[in-house]
């Protein structure tokens, strides 16, 4: 949908100029709609916001066994957690880790699903069809089938323990994805763009780098979260394949504060917030862009 | 140079270029299509390496007795060889219709379905409500939409463990239960409960998705279509019904597709919410399958790789069926 942010704009202040004659669809709501549709909004983003709050109130209750008796922790609210786990955990080791893994997956991830969703929204060609399929069934698959034998085959390349294994395998389960929703995206940028541009002599690699991926920012960004939140947030080959504990990412170190015999859950709640914050902040930046880019891989436009 | 085949052509997007005889497609294929061979090349060769092959060994492994004890590995330095031999279909065998198949495979593969019927049902309907509101003219919708994205914006593996504490013994939910004198529920022991907090809390982390697809679905639909429904007297459920309904179609056939894939395959929230030991009776195949290959020993490698190719089979099976009859009622957004 090329038009999205166009009708948008559009659409929004059309029945406002309208003169109050309550004759539109939307000027017809009085007081009671008004408030009901307050009131959901409202329920549902308390419901939203209440797990994340209520994490981020526990976090600043010092003793271990505060989460049990919420009351007491306003009595006594410190920033020790904070201290604690920024100074007597590996936590910069995690931070690194992650980063190390989310910005590797982000930057290989974007760059090959950009390519892809080019060609696969430009041309056509033997295989195409197939490629789409195979691209959308590589997320139907479950890591119980790939955990094992990836597991084997890392362990055979010695990459068990690696980086690089993470960040592979981030961009198997990311760039299909990605790969479809640029595609979306570049389906709306009219090819008339790069017939200008082939008219003018440039390559088909050149029209790609210089017209089209300038002009696709906004649907690469929404790629880039996409990755990038992929990669941190992946549990199960993270669980599987760090052994080294200065080489966890924050999905394996969050959880070594909860074992069997020991529930550090103020420490976990102090990391859980610390973690939040730079992953959310990253996901307000882009979210603007968000509804357009996701959309623009669904609809037929 | 062909950038543009079928759009030189004026042809719109979706459609294909005809098709060249095969003769001519041999001749030119290689010059005519290189640049975008090479483009796709990248994601081709991971995919292969990356999930091809350890497909084709993993389905190898399922025709196998593999496990930890027998497979190679090194110990010190020591380097012990593969053991394990070929068995046929065995593990499928037992695994559909051997002795406790039942408790093994069934329960969880109807446990499976179940919940992601559930859950995709709860995502659809709940984001579709909040997408008509958030919709609407009001004030203060840039501030919900922000809320209400956020449990998509903190990453599944904190807010899974944020609502372990609150759904602990003595966590803040049950407090609040009994407060209001209400009975309290072992959310994290009972299995009914447990399956009831797991649907509840996928719910929640997943309905921001459908919620900003179906508001982009939304804004999309032509407004001239509701003035002119209205002129023709339309009541409001007759403009949602006759309007927003097939207006939303091609949006919510992708979303609910990648909803099913994804809440059927979803390994977080229950590896993370129990625990990777306690609740067997809540594991869906996914994390029972992680279970048998990693989460006891000896580790069961074989039947671990044979639910995955069940899981996998299951899945195409259900999305070739899902394209099928998406094409026949013309809804395909791909």
């Amino acid at each position: 949908m090329s038009t999205t942010t166009l009708e948008e704009t559009v659409a929004a202040p059309a029945p406002a100029a309208e003169p109050p004659r309550r004759v539109r669809r939307r000027g017809e709501r009085g007081p009671l709609g008004a408030a009901l549709l307050h009131g959901g909004l409202a329920v549902a983003s308390l419901v939203a916001l209440a797990p994340v709050a209520w994490l981020c109130y526990l976090s600043l209750g010092p003793d271990k066994d505060d989460y049990l008796h919420p009351g007491r922790i306003a009595g006594k609210l410190s920033f020790s957690n904070y201290s604690f786990v920024l100074q007597h955990t590996g936590f910069f080791d995690w931070f690194k880790s992650t980063m190390i893994v989310a910005v590797g997956t982000t930057l290989i991830g974007v760059l090959v699903a950009a390519t892809t969703g080019y060609a696969v929204s430009r041309m056509r060609f033997p295989g195409y069809k197939q490629l789409m399929w195979v691209l959308l069934l590589t997320q139907a698959f479950p890591i119980a089938i790939l955990i094992v034998p990836m597991y084997q085959i890392f362990s055979d390349l010695g990459l068990i323990d690696t980086y690089w294994a993470l960040i592979v395998i981030n961009c198997t389960t990311a760039v299909p994805y990605s790969a479809w929703l640029l595609k979306g995206y570049f389906d709306t940028i009219p090819f008339e763009i790069d017939e200008a541009g082939r008219v003018d002599g440039l390559s088909p690699f050149g029209t790609f780098f210089r017209l089209i991926l300038p002009l696709a920012r906004p649907g690469l960004a929404v790629a880039a979260f996409y990755n990038f939140i992929t990669a941190v947030g992946e549990v199960a080959f993270a669980t599987t394949f760090m052994l080294d504990d200065s080489k966890y990412t924050f999905a394996v170190g969050l959880q070594t504060f909860v074992s069997e015999h020991d529930a550090q859950w103020n420490y976990m709640a102090a990391t859980a917030v610390l973690i939040a914050i730079p992953v959310s902040a990253f996901f307000y930046l882009v979210q603007k862009n968000l509804v357009t880019g996701l959309t623009a891989g669904g609809t037929k436009g | 140079m062909t950038v543009a085949i079928d759009r030189a052509t004026g042809k719109r997007r979706g459609d294909r270029a005809p098709r060249p005889g095969p003769a001519q497609r041999i001749r030119n294929g290689f010059q005519k299509y290189w640049y975008a061979y090479a483009m796709i090349a990248p994601v081709v060769v991971v995919l292969a390496g990356i999930v091809g092959y350890p497909l084709i060994r993993g389905v190898y492994l399922t025709l196998t007795d593999a496990n930890s004890l027998n497979s190679a590995r090194t110990i010190g330095v020591n380097h012990i060889a593969a053991t394990y031999k070929f068995v046929g279909l065995d593990n499928y065998k037992d695994i559909l219709f051997g002795p406790t198949a039942y408790d093994r495979f069934w329960s969880h593969f109807l446990w499976t379905v179940f919940w992601t019927a559930a859950c995709v049902f709860l995502h659809y309907t709940i984001g579709l409500g909040l997408a008509l509101m958030l919709n609407q003219k009001l004030r203060g919708r840039t501030f919900y939409r922000l809320v209400l994205v956020l449990p998509w914006a903190v990453p599944t593996f904190v807010t899974v463990f944020s609502w372990r504490i609150m759904l602990a013994d003595s966590g803040v939910l049950n407090q609040v239960l009994h407060s209001l004198h209400l009975p309290q529920p072992q959310w994290l022991e009972d299995t009914f409960w447990q399956r009831f907090a797991a649907i509840m809390v996928n719910t929640w982390c997943g309905v921001p998705f459908m919620m900003l697809s179906l508001l982009g679905g939304l804004q999309s639909i032509d407004s001239t279509l509701y003035e002119a429904a209205e002129m023709d007297g339309a009541s409001a459920w007759q403009r949602f019904r006759h309007v927003t309904l097939p207006g939303l179609r091609s949006v919510s056939s992708t979303v609910v597709l990648l909803g099913i894939i994804w809440t059927f395959n979803q390994f977080i929230i229950i590896f993370l919410l129990f625990g990777p030991t306690s609740a067997p009776d809540t594991q869906i195949l996914v994390t029972w399958a992680y279970q048998l290959g990693f989460g006891q020993q000896p580790r069961d490698f074989a039947q671990s790789a044979a639910y995955g190719v069940l899981l996998l089979s299951i899945l195409v099976v259900f999305t070739s069926f899902y394209f099928r009859w998406l094409k026949r009622n013309d809804q395909l957004a791909v």
